[in-house]
């Protein structure tokens, strides 16, 4: 199951649309509230409460370190132009799972990911993709702050340039200056672009980082723990940040504060060893979650 | 014998003088006062006190020793042979010293030499006895005062961690002073041997044709150093040429693109290229490489030398590749994983990402690799010695043969030489250039690689 064929690409998207439709349904006949808890083997799924578009979708995706089985088949649909947040324990696979959308996993010895990720029906572990295109369609941002050592300017041009996204030189001063605006950080670093990236502030930096993502323009930003090696402040900016981009792409976040998965997403997913336990529109996973594992983790039983 | 009992003698008292102060600090602990330092420390204090007498006084034997002895056997010496030459007397005192030891000596042995053999053995063994026995004195002297001193209140632990700490800061002076007095006699030496040849014709001078010294000293010869300075960098040069691309893109691959299990192989199987001796190399390059060339020189039509800078080069290069690759791959791994994998989540390529992030990121610390490589290259003697012919000759073809700084020093202080003629002083005034190249070239990798440090730390 971990191909489609490219030439199906119209069909696979059409079939998977109706597959949406297939799950809307499962969702619409159980009412959310008159469930009691349960401790079901399979993922509970609540459905979300506005309808939205899913151009990005997992299916039954397991993950292997080596002998180790990381992942186990988690399905996953993320909405569009809204923020997806993974929640879970330390080592409970929704980095690995984050880091599958953008092939990132690629880069570690010894791993291998089965099932299925469509961006737009495309399987992106189809051999055929090319996956430098992928990672530009879905970019990412870490969790330590990573500017390169180079300047502020040469950080956010960096992506574009690699893509020949600019024809001139002015073109790339418009893109730098777009995406460090839409970052929010144009005005505190307007006047030193020249300046090296990594003199920034924690919080400038994981912005610059967030711009440098954002200058190539990708549908899909992946944002690993973006705020855990930052302080309180630099946080609630980061994530009003995060909150205005919701308007121009499909992010999904993984975080381990709970308040913050709440403040800034639409969709939760929780995550437990490996497995996807619930997922389903925030407030309900916050407020009324129906798995007992959910539960607990929310109330601070475990994790 | 000697060299026994003064072994057993120190570890007679080292056992004797710990065990005493062990055992003092721990009585007085069983008394159930409340010691400032445990008994472990009052043994090693006591210890000090008593081995550090003991040595000094050994030490001072060491040192003066040979001197009495030699005024001793002065004046067993007949007048008329006291007023020989320094040479001769020099002799006599050394046949004196060998009756002594009873190894015999060459010739018949004049009367005077019998009685002052004999006379010097009896003095040897008295002075033996008395220092030992001074030593052994001074020693437990030292340990009746120490153990004496043992009381709660007696900082041992700190003592002994101030004795410590003299004691690094002297194995470190020792190394300090070793290199200050390698500069200051290659200095001497050099100063020398310019009042023979003028600093500018020496730095200056395009014309390497010292003469022999058993011509005398009226052929002074010309010591230009250019052409060797010429060659040294040639055949460097070349070497870096090989040595450089291999290296770094061997470094590259098995920093970026190598799985663990090849690196673990492949990395250890390069370095053994650095454990071959050189010689052997130069044997390699004399015997097949420089034929190969050559061969391959007259199929090309054009002259290539078996020996030549060329030769030389390019084994010493091979010689160079682990220095380059080892060290730039550690380098390329200290770049923080996170900006690769920036690079690569912006959808750059591998080669991209190397390119545009890690080499500069790295570039410091390469640079340092690389210049540390260089010393290397021209401080090599072997390899040169035997593949580039030895021909301190200015010329720029690098297929003819070459000479170079080091070379050119064995080739100085080989042989019957007089170490005070200019023939063999020019080879310190060489060493000093070579030092002093190689020093710069090595300050500024460290500054380098120190500045590379600080930006990830």
């Amino acid at each position: 199951m971990t191909s489609s064929h490219p030439s199906d690409a119209q069909a696979v998207s059409a079939s998977s649309s109706a597959r949406d439709a297939a799950l809307h349904d499962v969702g619409a006949t159980k009412p959310v509230l008159a469930n009691p808890l349960t401790e079901k083997d399979e993922t509970v799924r609540s459905p979300d409460l506005e309808t939205r578009e899913y151009r990005l979708q997992a299916r039954d995706v397991c993950v292997f370190y080596g002998e180790k089985q990381a992942l186990f088949d988690v399905s996953l649909d993320v909405p569009e132009k809204a923020v997806t947040s993974l929640i879970g324990p330390s080592g409970c696979g929704k980095t690995t799972f984050l880091r599958c959308i953008n092939r990132m996993n690629d880069t570690i010895e010894g791993c291998r990911v089965t099932g299925k990720i469509t961006l737009d029906g495309e399987d992106i572990y189809d051999p055929s993709l090319d996956v430098v295109e992928l990672r530009s369609r879905v970019g990412m941002v870490f969790q330590k702050p990573n500017p390169f050592p180079k300047s502020i300017y040469e950080n956010v041009a960096y992506g574009p340039r690699i893509h020949g996204l600019a024809r001139s030189r002015t073109e790339m001063d418009e893109i730098v200056e777009a995406s460090l605006k839409r970052a929010g950080l144009w005005s505190e670093v307007k006047d030193r672009l020249r300046e090296s990236g990594t003199g920034l502030s924690g919080g400038q930096q994981q912005r610059l980082c967030i711009a440098r993502a954002i200058a190539v323009s990708p549908e899909v930003i992946l944002m690993d723990e973006p705020c855990s090696a930052l302080d309180p402040i630099a946080t609630a900016v980061i994530e009003e940040l995060i909150d205005e981009l919701r308007a121009h792409y499909t992010i999904i976040i993984v975080t381990h504060s709970m308040q913050q998965a709440a403040r800034v997403s639409q969709k939760t997913a929780f995550f437990h060893l490996g497995k996807l336990i619930e997922e389903g529109p925030t407030e309900v996973i916050m407020q009324t979650p129906r798995h007992k594992k959910t539960q607990d983790y929310i109330t601070g039983r475990i994790g | 014998m000697t060299s026994f009992i003064v072994a057993a003698l120190l570890l007679i008292l080292l056992g004797l003088s710990y065990s005493q102060g062990y055992l003092g600090g721990r009585a007085l602990a069983a008394t159930g006062v409340r010691l400032h330092s445990r008994p472990r420390y009052h043994g090693i204090l006591v210890a000090i006190w008593c081995l550090l007498p003991a040595i000094l006084v050994l030490g001072a034997w060491a040192l003066l020793g040979p001197g009495l002895m030699r005024a001793f056997v002065m004046s067993y010496l007949p007048p008329d042979v006291q007023e020989l030459g320094p040479h001769q007397l020099n002799a006599a005192i050394r046949r004196v010293e060998a009756i002594a030891s009873g190894y015999g000596v060459a010739g018949a042995m004049e009367p005077w030499e019998t009685a002052a053999g004999v006379a010097l053995r009896r003095m040897r063994e008295f002075a033996f006895l008395v220092v030992i026995a001074s030593a052994a004195g001074l020693g437990i002297l030292g340990l009746l005062f120490a153990r004496r001193r043992i009381s709660p209140r007696l900082r041992a632990r700190n003592s002994v961690e101030w004795l410590i700490r003299l004691l690094l800061l002297a194995c470190s002076v020792v190394a300090v002073m070793t290199t200050l007095g390698i500069v200051v006699s290659l200095f001497n030496e050099a100063i020398q041997f310019f009042t023979f040849v003028h600093p500018f014709d020496f730095f200056f001078g395009t014309v390497w044709n010292p003469g022999f010294s058993t011509t005398g000293t009226a052929a002074i010869g010309q010591y230009g150093l250019l052409p060797l300075l010429w060659g040294t960098v040639m055949v460097a040069g070349i070497a870096m040429l090989v040595a450089v691309p291999i290296g770094l893109f061997t470094a590259i691959y098995l920093s970026q693109y190598a799985s663990g299990r090849l690196r673990a192989v492949a990395k250890p199987v390069i370095e053994v290229l650095a454990g071959i001796p050189t010689i052997v190399y130069g044997f390699f390059a004399l015997v097949t490489v420089g034929p190969y060339l050559s061969r391959v020189g007259s199929v090309l039509g054009i002259g290539i030398n078996a020996t030549s800078a060329l030769t030389a080069g390019l084994v010493m290069g091979i010689m160079i590749i682990p220095f380059v690759s080892s060290l730039s791959d550690d380098i390329m791994r200290q770049v923080p994983r996170s900006l690769r994998d920036g690079s690569l989540g912006l959808g750059a390529t591998p080669s991209e990402t190397i390119r545009r992030v890690l080499l500069p990121a790295a570039l410091p610390g390469i640079v340092g690799a690389l210049l540390l490589a260089v010393s290397r290259a021209i401080g090599e003697t072997m390899i040169v010695v035997l593949a580039a012919g030895n021909s301190p000759v200015l010329r720029f073809n690098p297929a003819e043969p070459v000479s170079t700084i080091t070379v050119t020093i064995v080739n100085q202080l080989t042989g019957d030489s007089d170490f005070s003629g200019p023939q063999s002083l020019v080879a310190f005034a060489l060493g000093l250039t070579l030092f002093m190249i190689t020093l710069v070239l090595n300050m500024v990798a460290l500054y380098i690689v120190r500045r590379f440090r600080e930006q990830y730390e």
